[in-house]
């Protein structure tokens, strides 16, 4: 029963108990990136001179051992007078509670209404700051910038992974259905494409984006640069099912029946090639991530002011700035996350769709 | 008639090297010839390998023949020729006219789609019912044709029986009432109980259609059950032909004689033990012995057998048989 299938599928899956914790990391991370602008306290483009390379702020709960909730202090920006280093004095004086929707910068929510409603914070001050994972050289709040970059690395390794599975199917399906010469230029054509070496293939051609390119058309061009690359082992592996499939005989009755190569393609090869593709898109996301970030990093990908966790990494690239500044590692912390996140949901996915796979471990 | 072809040859190119260079070639089909009449049965038998498979699926164009004639007369008395590329209006129109079951019932239904939408596949490549209610209601009608109930078509394949999926795979070649039906090996995938009933169900609907089909099978009782004609092949040739009783009745050829007499028999008493036994395999198709191909394991073996292939040659009026014994 298909039905029962399902419910095969939907056990094993939530047997896998890395996968659930993947499953529920990648909905909080996708849910705080869609909630970005209002979750941030801060506009991620906003500088403060003041507060340059400030360190996390602390968040203080008592005063004189008395509990007055959640609140942080001002601060004034001075100087070691012997090694000139930026010191911050906090001002006990100067109280500022956490407040929730408090307004502060605006911003366009999904760019349809301006609104400066946001979840938390202590608003616009000018002698304090509320920067949850500390502020960069440009004194701006890195926990806000962190919010909106995962808008670009994780929403780029989607639709990169999508473009690439589509056409990777699509090329892989024609080359094993039809065969031939066919095969043989478009296999031939993969081995060449794979044998650059990934990193330089992607750099030259995002040396071909024009610089003078608004960033969400860089953003695109990166997409398409990234899954440039993916699509090829998919055509690979979907050339060799089809291979097989198309020796099935409903594929034959498609032919007896006057169907054309187009619709059996579409209609009944790639249908039957779906569940590889489902596991292979969770398993290559991880990939275009950090293939966005390393892009990034290498400065070759998103611009300033736009962000990602590549770009917001690039910060942290000498030795000096990240004994200095250690928080500027935290984008890091968030690749992290996501590659492995996605890797533990491909993996529970991949066991589950295993038809195989009927007996449990115990 | 519907279908002939004459001096059929279907030769697989076998590739090897980087740009595939042509090795050699499988000759499936050596020199058939056949034709297939309005609402008879024409069988075919032989043993694993012999092209049955192969020319099944020339004559439903799945494989361009290598050589040959295969001309399909339209019901308006008019003469197509299938063998080169075919137009594609006209190849259509010979896709309706020509449908085909095939041997295993598991393979054969497409596991991602339902029943539904594999019976409505061919209805909708031919634009047949263009109002959605009209085609579900045959649809409906084709499964109680083919003795299924009509509340099956949002189910799916694997739900079924082999039974009940030969069944859905012949109310999918009804579908467009074509005027011939390819039958490879319907039954051998089925258990025995269950053949009797699509050999039946089979018949019922050719009677009631009026139909042809074009009956592949290694099963000779069966072959004799069903057919008006048969045709006996061996590696890729035909060696005998004729009316069923006829070829049943009055066995000429040595590899029919030696075919009928392994067919087992119901009594175990009645088994024979002094049966002629074969020696050996068939020999390969991609280099076939000179002269007869059953030259290497014919019990009546001639010098000129090793040199010259016999052609088809009537014997009688319904009977014809390609064997030197029969030169005069």
């Amino acid at each position: 029963m298909k039905g029962n299938t399902e419910l095969r599928v939907r056990k094993a899956f939530f047997k896998h108990k890395l996968g659930i914790i993947g499953m529920i990391i990648l909905i909080l991370l996708y849910l705080m990136i869609l909630f970005a602008d209002f979750l941030a306290p801060y506009n991620y483009q906003s500088t403060k001179r003041d507060f340059t390379f400030s360190e996390p702020t602390k968040i203080h709960w008592r005063k004189d051992g008395e509990f007055i909730g959640p609140h942080v202090y001002g601060m004034t920006k001075s100087r070691d007078p012997v090694t000139f280093a930026v010191k911050y004095v906090k001002d006990e004086e100067k109280i500022y509670p956490i407040r929730i929707f408090v307004r502060g910068d605006t911003y366009k929510f999904w760019g349809l209404w301006e609104t400066d409603i946001h979840l938390f914070g202590i608003g616009l001050q000018d002698d304090a700051v509320l920067y949850l994972f500390g502020g960069d050289r440009f004194g701006r709040d890195l926990f806000s910038r962190v919010l909106i970059g995962g808008r670009v690395s994780l929403t780029a390794g989607l639709i990169g992974t999508l473009i690439a599975v589509v056409i990777g199917a699509v090329v892989g399906a024609f080359s094993g259905y039809y065969g031939g010469w066919i095969d043989v230029v478009i296999q031939r054509l993969i081995e060449i494409l794979r044998s650059f070496p990934r990193i330089p293939l992607w750099l030259a051609l995002a040396m071909l984006l024009p610089p003078t390119w608004p960033s969400t058309t860089v953003y695109l061009g990166i997409v398409i640069v990234l899954s440039f690359i993916g699509w090829m082992g998919v055509a690979r592996v979907i050339r060799g099912m089809v291979l097989s499939l198309r020796e099935k005989e409903y594929i034959l009755a498609a032919q007896v029946i006057g169907q054309s190569n187009f619709k059996i393609i579409t209609k009944h090869l790639i249908p039957n090639t779906v569940t590889y593709l489902v596991v292979v898109s969770t398993l290559s996301i991880p990939g275009m991530i950090l293939g966005e970030s390393s892009i990034s990093f290498l400065g070759l990908g998103i611009k300033e002011p736009m962000t990602s966790w590549g770009l917001l990494l690039k910060q942290a690239q000498s030795l000096s700035d990240i004994q200095a500044h250690p928080w500027l590692m935290i984008p890091g912390l968030f690749i992290i996350l996501a590659v492995l996140s996605f890797n533990f949901v491909g993996d529970a996915l991949r066991d589950a769709l295993d038809p195989y796979r009927t007996v449990d471990k115990v | 008639m519907i279908v002939k072809g004459t001096n059929l040859k279907k030769y697989f190119p076998i590739r090897k090297g980087i740009f595939l260079q042509t090795a050699g070639h499988v000759k499936a089909l050596e020199c058939v010839d056949f034709e297939l009449n309005e609402n008879e049965t024409l069988g075919i038998v032989g043993e694993s390998g012999c092209g049955k498979t192969t020319l099944g699926r020339v004559i439903t164009r799945i494989y361009t023949p290598t050589g040959g004639t295969l001309e399909y007369i339209t019901p308006e008395k008019k003469l197509l020729h299938l063998e080169k590329a075919v137009d594609k209006h006209q190849l259509k129109r010979f896709r309706r006219d020509f449908q085909m079951v095939f041997q295993d019932p598991f393979s054969s239904l497409d596991p991602r789609m339902t029943i539904g939408d594999i019976l409505r596949e061919p209805l909708d490549v031919h634009k047949i019912y263009p109002n959605q209610r009209e085609r579900d209601e045959y649809i409906e009608y084709l499964l109680e044709r083919v003795g299924l109930y009509p509340e099956y078509t949002a189910r799916y394949p694997h739900e079924f029986s082999g039974g009940q999926r030969q069944r859905i795979s012949i109310a999918r070649a009804l579908a467009l009432k074509p005027r011939a039906i390819v039958c490879d090996e319907p039954t051998s995938a089925l258990d025995v109980s269950v053949q009797s009933q699509i050999v039946n169900l089979l018949q019922e609907l050719k009677e009631q259609e009026q139909m042809a089909y074009f009956f592949i099978s290694h099963d000779l009782d069966l072959i004799h059950h069903v057919s008006d004609r048969i045709m006996v092949m061996y590696l890729g040739s035909v060696m005998e032909a004729g009316r069923a009783d006829e070829v049943f009745h009055h066995t000429s050829h040595p590899y029919t004689r030696v075919l009928m007499k392994s067919i087992p028999h119901w009594d175990p008493k009645q088994r024979k033990l002094d049966k002629i036994h074969l020696e050996g395999e068939p020999p390969s198709p991609i280099n076939p012995p000179k002269g007869c191909p059953f030259n290497t394991r014919c019990p009546e073996v001639m010098e000129r057998c090793k040199k010259e292939m016999p052609q088809l040659q009537p014997i009688t009026d319904n009977h014809s048989v390609a064997c030197w014994l029969f030169d005069d």
